[in-house]
Formats: C-alpha cells, sequence, structure tokens
C-alpha cells in the first residue's frame, strides 16, 4: 500500500447510539490493511473519544482520516461553540458535559486527555462561536 | 484462562457469547466510566461493570476486551442487547457486586495457573 487511502465520516449530532460507528469503521479497516494492533488501538480510542466529543459539544460534525505506509492522520472539524480554555480542556477531570451525558458514563473529563496520551501528535484548533478542528496522527 | 473457560465455569449468567471466546483473558478491570475505561480498560481484560448500555459495547469493542460482565444485576438494554449480537460481543452477569465479581474472576485464573 503506497497511497494514501482518505475516508470521511459524518457524525450525526446528538445521537449517542450511533457515536462510535466512525471508529469502529476506521479500526476495522485498519485491521485488514495489517497495522499494527497498538497503532489500531490508539486509533480507535483517540478517535472513538474525539467522535464523543463531537456529539457531546458540538452537534456532530466531519471527521477525515488518511491512511498511509507510515502513519493515520485524523482531522475532527465541528462547527460547535469552540473550547474557551483549552488548558483547561486538557487538565484531566474537568468537564463540560451536562447531567444526561453523564448519567451515560461519559463526561469524566478525560476525552482531551485519552486523545493526547493515544496520538503520537495532536494539534488544537478552534475559535469561540465558529467551531474547533482537532488533528491527530498515529505513526504505523 | 480463556473467555470460553470463564464462561464453561458457570460462575456467571450468559448474556451473549461473542467471537474470539479462544483469547486469553489478562486480568479483570473495574470501572463505570467509560471516558475513564476508554483510556485505562486493559487489552483483552474481563470488564466488570454495572453500566449496560450500547457504549459499553463501543468502549469494549475499541479496547480490545475480551468480555463484559454486568455485576450488580445489571442488564443490557434492548438495544444493546442487539448490538452485542451483531458486534460478537461477549457479556456475562451477576447479581454480586463489582468486586466480588473480579475477585472470582482473578481467583480462578490463579487457580487455573496453579494447574498448568
Amino acid at each position: 500500500m503506497d497511497e494514501v487511502m482518505v475516508l470521511t465520516y459524518d457524525v450525526p449530532p446528538d445521537d449517542f447510539t450511533r457515536a462510535g460507528e466512525a471508529s469502529s469503521d476506521v479500526k476495522s479497516k485498519l485491521k485488514m490493511l495489517g497495522a499494527s494492533p497498538a497503532a489500531v488501538r490508539k486509533v480507535a480510542i483517540a478517535m472513538y473519544e474525539g467522535e464523543i466529543n463531537m456529539v457531546i459539544h458540538a452537534h456532530g460534525g466531519k471527521i477525515t482520516v488518511e491512511i498511509s505506509p507510515q502513519s493515520i492522520k485524523m482531522v475532527l472539524a465541528d462547527v460547535g461553540p469552540g473550547i474557551p480554555d483549552i488548558d483547561l480542556a486538557m487538565k484531566a477531570g474537568y468537564s463540560t458535559a451536562p447531567d444526561e451525558v453523564r448519567s451515560l458514563g461519559f463526561g469524566a473529563g478525560m476525552g482531551l486527555p485519552n486523545m493526547k496520551k493515544y496520538s503520537d501528535e495532536m494539534k488544537i484548533e478552534t475559535e469561540i462561536g465558529v467551531g474547533t478542528t482537532i488533528t491527530m496522527l498515529v505513526n504505523m | 484462562m480463556t473467555v470460553q473457560e470463564l464462561i464453561d465455569s458457570g460462575m456467571f449468567a450468559v448474556e451473549n457469547v461473542g467471537e474470539g471466546t479462544d483469547r486469553e483473558i489478562t486480568q479483570p478491570f473495574c470501572c463505570d466510566l467509560l471516558s475513564v475505561a476508554m483510556g485505562r480498560a486493559p487489552e483483552r481484560g474481563a470488564w466488570v461493570t454495572v453500566m449496560g448500555n450500547m457504549n459499553t459495547l463501543a468502549v469494549a469493542s475499541l479496547t480490545e476486551t475480551a468480555c463484559i460482565i454486568l455485576a450488580e444485576g445489571a442488564v443490557l438494554d434492548e438495544v444493546a442487547k442487539k448490538k452485542a449480537k451483531e458486534q460478537e460481543i461477549t457479556v456475562l452477569s451477576t447479581d454480586e457486586p463489582i468486586f466480588e465479581a473480579a475477585l472470582r474472576i482473578w481467583q480462578k485464573q490463579k487457580e487455573m495457573q496453579g494447574n498448568a
């Protein structure tokens, strides 16, 4: 596999039953391509956290995944409210998730920290009222 | 101890038998916060939790959890039950509290290692 494979997904808003479909799909494609189990797990976790964040905070969004022989690049773009304080949002345990989300077992303030932990590079671009784009890279 | 051996031990009720039951269980893992489980669930762990919703299954699948054990009499809701079948995830259940359920898995693992 020399060329780059590009996958795109729409993350539907406010639908927790479908959250995770995009990450599951990427996970099974990576397995078929023979990616290492470690890389597959990192991508699956980092991307699922991103997907859940988009559902909770941003009314969904778009995910683009580029798979090359060297790395997997995930770009998660939403037109949500933006992140006012990135340092605070990156703090483990800090969460602005509403109660109904917490009752599902989410909202422990681990989303962004997990995304950072499981990606080799992560970049957050955000503007209040405009949206957030998170780019994550996982090496093969 | 493999997932199949855990099923065969009869320790827990069987809600769904999924794929990969020949996988060796690495360790029991207790957690009810999915966000924490996402970051911490060990690969091929036996995850003991009271959360029986769709997202539990998604997290289990993405973290390569070997099987889920629903404790404290927790059950899968209808949607989750369907999903467990589709995604072929092994789900067991018990009325016992989380700690006791996990401890029994751990003891069984030690016992089987001793016999090996």
